[in-house]
């Protein structure tokens, strides 16, 4: 192994390759396990003399209309957020393949079979095939390196964004990498129709038979993919496809890696017709491996399911269910698993809590105080840190649905007759989408009262920058909440009883209210006092 | 040459230094490695794990088979016995012996040095107390590597140069620290294996 290798997580090899193939900007809302695509870049020395863009943006669609916007002007831009901020940014980005690119795009998603921090564990190639453009899914982190540093040209070749997919598992492993040379950024210059980018329906029919025309196109590409392998075996009895990381469980499994059977390692869609017709016509039947859902097995196996057997997930030859690992893989090939002793029966769960210190735990405390006379059943909450009220011994939340769904929740609620409803958002949540479930609850004047409760961060993906701080107050004035019903607290122990008090005043107003905790996070308060002291120190 | 490990811990302990030393020590080695991380919402004081592979031979998977693990380190006494399905009969458990407590049905410390001592292979030491003589209680997750490194097939000069690559912009008297702390636990596994 060379020694120049770089060793980098998933996430940061993207980030990395990104920057060496040409990176104009990225775009990004932080959310697990893509957070430290963008968190790299900004770290990087290299990135900052290129002066290539790094700052995040407020939600995942404006991510990415300012990505096609650089597309647009002809530069390379990247757009990565978490498997749900995809659905978030869903209009955008199925309409960038119609208008095509200029610059080259990549849009990374990044999947959470398991759902480890997530709360489903939706398989991102459908939004590719839904868009009808290639998918890249690296199965190691010298492919993820290498599918986002080449990735830009096969974007501006077949003239679409190309999406890159990714697993947990994928982004937050490390490994050595090994760079390529630096490619220069592109020159500004214009689409050479000024018309690519404007959907008129008139237009849109143009663009969308070009992209229907060039899917024969991307078909080719995968076929001579060096990332797609047809890798032959002995044993014809049967053949597997594997795709991303689901190729490494597969040969972890043997003895220098060396599995029996023809395997298609497939990591660049759409999947190659002839390797796969090969591969089914040289085996007697197949086994399908993937991470995520069963997609490349429901193609291959089709509707009626009158070609030779086909295993996987949905025969349950392996789990319906979360993310493989070498056991499961074992088991699907009918190999022993040795497993080691069992979890002896002391051990507990630990799940996660908030903070010791953190200033949700107070609003929670004043909010189940001031909540007594009213009963349970009626705080929507959404994403975030505050999403941990709902544990013990809290017991605080009664929902936990998309970004910004608090509000709008508390709104409906309040319409069906359920007054007072209370939302509990985060003040990155609130700006990322909340703002405009506010404005249907102003303009209406629903009973609700809405809590922001302000840390001044992104908390629960490690403490990034948020577009609300500083703003929050502006911000509910600007969509009309009165003035009088804007109320900012400390959250403390010592304002237990006053919190309490503000907060009974407001549920008892018929009509919108804003409370506002503000207390930094005590982690990047933690973090701030360090470097700072560092800082006096130096 | 293949060591798989599995450290163990709670959010905030700071399991991924210790990764993050034996990484060092395995890239000086020219060794091949991968090492799976736990980022999210488990980092809020829930139980986290890394997986940790070292090989002279490239690596396919990022996790480790069960019952393949050829050591679990773990800075807190409940979260190693958490992986056992994941140690082989002839692996390692190197635990620290100081609980973190922050759940309301933590077991008795007694039960939990009963089933730390039914493991064949197992090193419990009290980290924190060492690192404290080593002259700082913050050491304490280099104890573990120390305590760690006699089951690792490494050189202990790598593993000391990966510490002074890790602590090196903290300046010499961090270093030699935590070097000290990596000697001291390393000293205790050579007179309790």
């Amino acid at each position: 192994m060379n020694n120049s290798k770089l060793l980098l997580l998933g996430d940061e090899a993207i980030a990395q390759g990104a920057i060496d193939g040409g990176l104009s900007g990225i775009y990004a809302y932080p959310g697990t396990p893509s957070t430290e695509i963008m968190e790299y870049v900004q770290g990087s020395k290299q990135a900052a003399e290129l002066n290539i863009h790094r700052q995040w943006s407020t939600n995942e669609k404006t991510a990415m209309e300012a990505a096609i916007g650089m597309s647009y002007a002809g530069k390379r831009a990247m757009v990565c957020f978490k498997h749900v901020g995809l659905n978030v940014a869903a209009d955008a980005f199925i309409n960038a393949s119609i208008t095509g690119v200029n610059g080259g795009l990549i849009v990374v998603s990044a999947d959470d079979p398991s759902m480890h921090s997530s709360q489903n564990e939706q398989d991102s190639r459908f939004y590719g095939k839904f868009s009808m453009i290639p998918i890249l899914e690296p199965s190691n982190q010298q492919e993820a390196y290498d599918m986002a540093y080449f990735g830009f040209e096969l974007s501006e070749r077949l003239n679409v964004p190309v999406l890159m997919r990714i697993t947990t598992r994928m982004a937050h492993s490390r490994a050595g990498v090994q760079r390529r040379e630096v490619k220069p950024q592109n020159q500004l210059h214009l689409p050479s129709d000024p018309r690519q980018f404007v959907l008129l329906p008139a237009i849109a029919r143009k663009n969308y038979k070009k992209l229907l025309v060039s899917q024969s196109a991307m078909e080719l590409e995968s076929e001579k993919s060096a990332y797609n392998q047809l890798i032959p075996g002995t044993d014809k009895s049967l053949g597997i496809i594997t795709t991303g990381i689901a190729y490494n469980y597969l040969i972890e499994n043997y003895p220098d890696h060396k599995c029996p059977y023809t395997v298609l390692k497939v990591c660049q869609y759409p999947i190659p017709r002839k390797q796969v017709t090969d591969l089914y016509n040289d085996c007697e039947k197949l086994l399908i491996l993937e991470e995520g859902y069963p997609i490349v097995e429901e193609m291959i196996k089709g509707f009626l399911n009158i070609g030779k057997t086909i295993h996987g997930r949905l025969d349950g030859t392996l789990p319906r269910d979360g993310e493989l690992n070498p056991n499961i893989v074992a088991k699907a090939l009918g190999m022993p698993v040795t497993e080691g002793q069992l979890v002896p029966n002391i051990v507990k769960n630990r799940p996660p809590s908030l903070c010791q210190g953190c200033g949700h735990r107070d609003v929670y405390e004043d909010l189940n105080e001031a909540l007594k006379e009213y009963g349970t059943g009626r705080v929507f909450s959404d994403i975030g840190c505050y999403t941990l009220g709902a544990l013990p011994p809290f017991n605080a939340i009664n929902s936990c649905v998309d970004m910004g769904a608090s509000i709008t929740m508390a709104k409906g609620a309040a319409d069906a007759g359920l007054v007072p409803a209370i939302a509990v958002i985060g003040d990155s949540t609130f700006t990322h989408s909340g703002m405009t479930g506010l404005l249907d609850a102003v303009i209406e004047n629903s009973p609700i009262t809405v809590i922001i409760s302000d840390n001044s961060t992104t908390g629960m993906t490690g403490g990034q920058h948020s577009s609300a701080t500083g703003r929050i107050v502006e911000i509910c004035k600007g969509i009309g909440v009165h003035p009088d019903h804007i109320r900012v607290v400390t959250p403390l122990k010592k304002n237990h009883e006053e919190n309490v008090k503000i907060i009974k005043e407001e549920l008892e107003y018929n009509g919108v209210s804003v409370i506002i905790p503000q207390r930094e996070c005590i982690q990047t308060f933690a973090r701030r006092k360090k470097s700072e002291k560092k800082e006096s120190n130096e | 040459m293949k060591n798989d490990i599995i450290l163990a811990g709670v959010g905030g302990q700071g399991i991924l230094s210790i990764a993050a030393a034996i990484g060092l020590a395995a890239v000086n080695s020219n060794l091949y490695i991968k090492q799976s991380e736990v980022h999210g919402m488990s980092q809020r004081g829930g139980d986290v794990q890394s997986h940790l592979r070292i090989s002279d031979r490239p690596i396919a998977s990022d996790l480790i088979p069960a019952g393949k693990a050829d050591m679990i380190i773990s800075v807190e006494p409940m979260e190693g016995l958490r992986y056992l399905p994941f140690l082989a009969p002839t692996g390692w458990l190197v635990t620290n012996i100081n609980p973190f407590n922050n759940i309301p049905d933590y077991p008795a410390a007694d039960d939990l040095l009963t089933q730390i001592k039914a493991v064949k292979n197992h090193i419990a030491i009290d980290a924190d107390a060492i690192a404290k003589e080593a002259g700082s209680s913050k050491a304490s997750n280099i104890v573990m590597l120390g305590a760690a490194s006699l089951f690792l097939d490494m050189p202990f000069e790598k593993i000391e140069e990966g510490i002074r690559q890790l602590f090196g912009r903290k300046g010499d008297e961090v270093v030699q620290l935590n070097l000290k702390a990596l000697r001291m636990g390393r000293e205790f596994s050579e007179r309790n294996r």
